[in-house]
């Protein structure tokens, strides 16, 4: 591992004035140290912003919204009650990812700044664009990864499940930097590779998440809300497809509708079309087929063919369906999964 | 009538279900193992592995690397100090060749291609990236296609043997219905835990190694060959290991350089592999193709039954996984060939893991049976029932014992076998997710090695039993005291057990499932040796209870001698021991099955598993929901354990089933997904509703204890019982393990 300067910041302006180019921010480093063990993050200096006062709080606002810390941990963000009341996908999503040590020390903020998981990106010998600009792509030689927004330089996917309902649900990040704070509005964070891979977000160098923010009307869709997540493994896997839905119903019809959708591009994927179809229409397997399609038309033709194509749109229509059928009381056992009562009475045909 | 428990039996430690002996020390972090030996200046080590699979290496930026603070030595190809044993030969019968820097060609990817040392962990792994190797790489050869086969010769370790009984070829045009079917199953990596380590000091030609190991006579032997030094030179200590399954019966050249440069610098040297270096050096399970062909007449007899595998070997050695001995002594057919082909690829040496060949062969065997019990229109089970060997097929050597149609019974009727409807797709959860339920036989030989014990009985009436055996994590600490105290006649609080250190009599391989059978038979023997002593001194001493009675009518228990026919006549270990000048005794034995017995019985484990998988029918996520097996593997030593074995093995088999697979670099032939987070095995959320019955079984030929074997059978049975749950959900045969999402999406 390559000799680093550790720093412990008291306060965010202290934070703030320590960085440098080279330098790094620490969460849980539930990430950050992996990479740094194989070589992929090579920082001369970790700033480690976990003493940092004031950015462990989640606050539930009497109009619906909410504020959340960048240091909150994942696992007690999923587990604050009010907070799981009024975005249950985001909760489910939470506690889909990772395992339960992982979430019990990563951060928000590290959450949302994690790194794609594309093999070549973590093997420092190959071809990266992402990690080495001018290098090339070794993902290309297995026809690329992500289905859509790829380009000829990155396929990567981003692999985080809290960005998706974060996305489908309008969050903004508030970022503090040396030139002051500003929000973020959440689908603009993330950036398509393009002719920059290495430029994953749109934070300027030196600059910090400090909080989260839910908008009030995010609080509508409690009801009718669902994040799944399609994997081989039952847990702690990253996920092939997913997909977070959310519905608001009147009097039978959808009035209004999100849907955003994981695993399948280099940032969470969000189609405002594929919404526009559900609305005015009321709950049902066919419309719920065509918003999912609509959400992958974009796919690239090379990905046309891919089975994780037809996956992705099945699961946004399952997941819609599950939203449509209303959030479940209590989260289920197996958060994100299909698999939701795992002892249910076999029937014969 | 068989039991499912074992009968209690008075004053017996064998079949309690005692707790492990060394949980505690587990649990609490007291139990130290090899890579938390420091001894004051040690150096620590680290491989520099291959990134590409076939090539030479062409540059290493030494100088560049030397200069990192910390970093003690570089040793390449080109200073790579002498070592006596020639790593092109093998030390040992089970052994591999091995990469020790010998040239600057690549063979695999993660072959160490160089080795630093440095003064700390950190340092080491900045010197092997300052290293910044280049390459000259050639097209690497990773899949089974990629080279033309060659049949395996049979005979010796790792080159599995060839069986023709009767006219195969014209058994199968005869049939009434045939089957031709095309199985694969996917490359493994065993990932222990624990990884490979070693911490190495060298006191003039004295070597100490702290290394974990399944076989620590074995690599005494081979250590010592590999560095020239007389076999007594070597003390190894191994005391735990964090699993092996296999992969750590034999040297690997990352553990021999790392003694090599502890040597030429003097210095304790530690290692402890990374776990993406895991992926190469230490052996895996090659992947298989296996064709089957089955016939059955009109009465759905078999009439033939061959089974080839090709499987893959490195470019340099031979290991090829014995898929096709799965076929061998399961069903009575008519005509039975198994024969095995290879390709050699650019991968490290496959090697034994857990169930090594009955773990892919059972997975194909299993579901090519499921398919012609469907092609025939017969239940599986009933199918299996009907093609029942009474004795070895082929040969017609009798089993020593086999209680499978017991398994049989019990395991579906537990199941609930009997509500199966036939065809698939017929059965749905209230959640509307397909259910399907499959079954497949296990089976396992039951070999044994060779081992020897000591039994000291002291004094004060407690006694000290030694033999360097080896806990995996399967609890051979706790299964080979009881045996030893039973055969002392002591409670097993009194049994002191001394084990895992090559200071101690030879306690053999821990591997074969034949550990329990070996190292116990020899614990047996000592113990038994000195309860003979201790008689022969009560009974010849006029001023014991016992005196005048003839050896052959005392027995121990409870720390007492006494008289069979008549218990009033007893008398105490300690009082014997306190007239006889209060000195302890010893006693020593051995245990090896006799070449004869091998040849008159077919000694084998025996189960049957059933599967109940649910699918999903839109996105076809598996999930196994319940899993029953029963077993019949002779006598159970601690029943405890004995299931957690079987349990282990079951969970493997889902893994195998529907995980575990490693992916290559078309291009560089790397494993691509060499961490954990890449490389799935099942969670705890894939393992719902398991469930192991053990069926009684006495077996009086199989060794002196009748102790079988029960740590790889549950792999086998469970795959292929859930490869054809699944077609019973869905109505699709997947022919490929792991069985994937994207095989059950494709229309
Ligand atoms: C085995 C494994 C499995 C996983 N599975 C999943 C999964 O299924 N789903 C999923 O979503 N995730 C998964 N993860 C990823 C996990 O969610 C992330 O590692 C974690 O959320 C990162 O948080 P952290 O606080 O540890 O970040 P760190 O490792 O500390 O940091 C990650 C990155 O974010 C930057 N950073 C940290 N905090 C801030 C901040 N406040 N402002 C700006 N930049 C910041 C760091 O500089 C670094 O670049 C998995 C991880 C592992 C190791």
């Amino acid at each position: 591992m390559k000799p680093f300067d550790f720093k412990q910041p008291a306060t965010l302006e202290q934070a703030l004035t320590l960085w440098h180019p080279g330098a790094a921010w620490l969460g849980g480093g539930t990430n950050l140290v992996d990479l740094m063990k194989i070589g992929v993050a090579r920082p001369d200096t970790v700033i480690d912003i976990t003493r940092i006062p004031g950015l462990s709080e989640i606050d539930l606002a009497d109009d619906g919204s909410a504020r959340i810390g960048a240091l909150v941990k994942n696992s007690d963000l999923a587990d604050h009650p009010g907070f799981a009341a009024r975005f249950p996908m985001v909760a489910e999503a939470l506690l889909s990812g990772a395992s339960g040590q992982l979430r019990n020390a990563a951060t928000l903020g590290g959450n949302l700044m994690q790194a794609p998981r594309c093999p070549w990106f973590q093997l420092p010998e190959s071809a990266c664009n992402r990690r080495n600009p001018g290098s090339g792509c070794d993902a290309r030689q297995v026809g690329g990864l992500a289905l859509i927004g790829a380009s000829e330089g990155c396929s990567a996917i981003h692999p985080s499940d809290l960005c998706v309902p974060l996305l489908a649900l309008d969050a903004v990040v508030e970022v503090a930097g040396p030139d002051g704070h500003r929000e973020v509005p959440f689908a603009t964070l993330h950036r398509l590779p393009g002719e920059h891979p290495e430029t994953a977000t749109t934070l300027a160098p030196g600059e910090l998440i400090v909080a989260l923010r839910l908008p009030a009307g995010a609080a509508r869709f409690a009801g009718h809300a669902a994040y799944l997540k399609v994997r081989e493994r039952t847990s702690f896997a990253f996920a092939l497809t997913s997909a977070a839905a959310a519905l608001e119903l009147r009097d039978g019809r959808i009035t209004a509708a999100r849907l955003a959708l994981g695993g399948i591009a280099p940032k969470p994927w969000r189609v405002p079309e594929a919404e526009a179809l559900l609305i005015g229409q009321p709950p049902g397997a066919e419309v719920f087929a065509r918003a999912a399609a609509h959400a992958l038309e974009g796919a690239d033709p090379a990905a046309r063919k891919n089975w994780r194509r037809l996956l992705a749109i099945r699961t946004a229509q399952k997941a819609l369906h599950m939203a449509a059928l209303g959030t479940p009381e209590t989260l289920p056992a197996l958060p994100g999964s299909v698999f939701r009562s795992p002892a249910q009475e076999v029937s014969h045909a | 009538m068989p039991e499912i428990a074992q009968p209690f039996r008075f004053g017996s430690n064998a079949g309690q279900p005692v707790t492990r002996r060394d949980g505690i020390a587990k649990v609490t972090g007291a139990a130290a193992f090899a890579a938390d030996t420091a001894p004051a200046g040690l150096l620590h080590a680290l491989c520099a592995p291959a990134a590409i699979a076939r090539g030479r290496v062409t540059h290493l930026d030494i100088a560049r690397a030397e200069s990192h603070p910390g970093v003690v030595r570089v040793l390449t190809p080109a200073n790579r100090p002498f070592l006596e044993g020639d790593p092109a030969e093998k030390p040992t019968m089970f052994s591999f060749r091995i990469e020790v820097l010998q040239d600057d060609s690549v063979r695999y990817a993660g072959q160490p291609i160089a080795m630093v040392l440095a003064e700390t962990p950190e340092a080491a792994a900045e010197g092997v990236r300052l290293l910044n190797p280049q390459y000259a790489a050639e097209t690497p050869r990773v899949t089974l296609d990629e080279e033309a086969a060659y049949p395996v010769e049979p005979g010796g370790f790792g080159r599995p043997a060839a069986t023709l009984h009767g006219d195969i070829e014209a058994a199968h045009g005869a049939a009434t219905r045939a089957l031709d079917v095309t199985y694969t199953t996917a490359p493994q990596y065993h990932n222990a835990m624990e990884t490979h380590a070693v911490v190495a000091e060298w006191t003039g030609d004295r070597l100490h190694l702290a290394l974990p190991s399944q076989a620590l006579a074995m690599s005494c032997a081979a250590y010592a060959w590999f560095f020239g030094i007389p076999v007594e030179n070597v003390t190894l200590s191994s005391p735990y290991l964090g699993g092996g399954f296999g992969s750590k019966a034999i040297p690997t050249g990352p553990q021999v350089l790392a003694i090599l440069a502890a040597r030429v610098l003097g210095r304790p040297v530690k290692l402890m592999l990374p776990r993406a270096q895991m992926f190469g050096p230490t052996g895996h399970r090659g992947a298989t193709r296996q064709r089957l062909r089955l016939g059955i007449d009109d009465d759905f007899a078999l009439t033939a039954l061959d089974h080839d595998s090709l499987s893959e070997t490195s470019s340099f050695d031979d290991f090829h996984e014995p898929a096709a001995n799965a076929s061998q002594g399961l069903y009575a057919a008519q005509a039975l060939r198994s024969t095995h082909r290879g390709v050699r690829l650019d991968v490290g040496t496959p090697g034994p893991m857990r169930a090594p060949g009955e773990a892919s062969g059972s997975a194909a065997l299993e579901c090519a049976m499921d398919e012609m019990a469907e092609q025939a229109g017969l239940d599986p089970l009933a199918f299996r029932l009907l093609n029942y060997a009474e004795t070895e097929p082929g040969t017609g050597r009798p089993y020593s014992s086999k209680a499978l149609r017991d398994c049989y019974r019990l395991g579906a009727e537990r199941f609930g076998w009997a509500h199966r409807p036939l065809t698939p797709r017929q059965m749905r959860d209230a959640e509307g997710m397909l259910v399907g339920w499959g079954m497949g036989t296990a089976l396992f030989p039951a070999p044994m090695f060779q081992a020897q014990a000591r039994a000291t009985l002291n004094p004060d009436g407690t006694a000290l039993v030694e033999t360097a055996a080896a806990d995996m994590g399967q609890g051979a600490w706790t299964a080979l005291a009881q045996i030893a105290a039973d055969a002392l006649g002591l409670p097993l609080e009194k049994v002191t057990f001394h084990s895992g250190h090559s200071s101690l009599p030879d306690g053999g391989v821990a591997g074969g499932s034949g550990h329990t059978a070996t190292a116990g038979g020899a614990l047996h023997a000592a113990g038994t040796d000195v309860i003979r002593q201790l008689a022969e001194i009560a009974t010849a001493d006029p001023a014991s209870p016992l005196h005048g009675a003839g050896n052959a009518r005392v027995a121990a228990r409870d720390g007492q001698l006494f008289l069979v026919d008549d218990e009033t006549r007893a008398e105490a270990f300690e009082a014997i021991l306190a007239r006889h000048g209060g000195q302890s005794l010893t006693g020593g034995g051995s245990a090896a099955r006799p070449p004869e017995d091998a040849q008159r019985h077919a000694m084998s484990s025996h189960g049957a598993v059933f599967a109940e998988v649910k699918v999903d029918p839109e996105l076809c996520q598996v999930r196994v929901t319940r899993l029953v097996g029963a077993f019949a593997a002779g006598r159970i030593i601690n029943p405890r354990l004995a299931d957690s074995q079987l349990y282990g093995g079951m969970i493997w088999g889902i893994g195998m089933a529907l995980h575990e697979e490693a992916h290559h670099d078309p291009r560089t032939g790397r494993v691509l997904n060499a961490d954990l987070a890449g490389y799935h095995v099942p969670v705890n959320a894939d393992v719902t509703g398991l469930e192991v019955l053990t069926v009684h079984e006495e077996d009086p030929h199989v060794n002196i204890l009748g102790i079988k074997g029960v740590g790889e059978i549950g792999v086998t049975g469970t795959v292929g019982a859930i490869g054809n749950a699944i077609w019973h959900a869905t109505g699709k045969r997947i022919r490929r393990f792991p069985i994937r999402i994207e095989d059950l999406l494709a229309e």
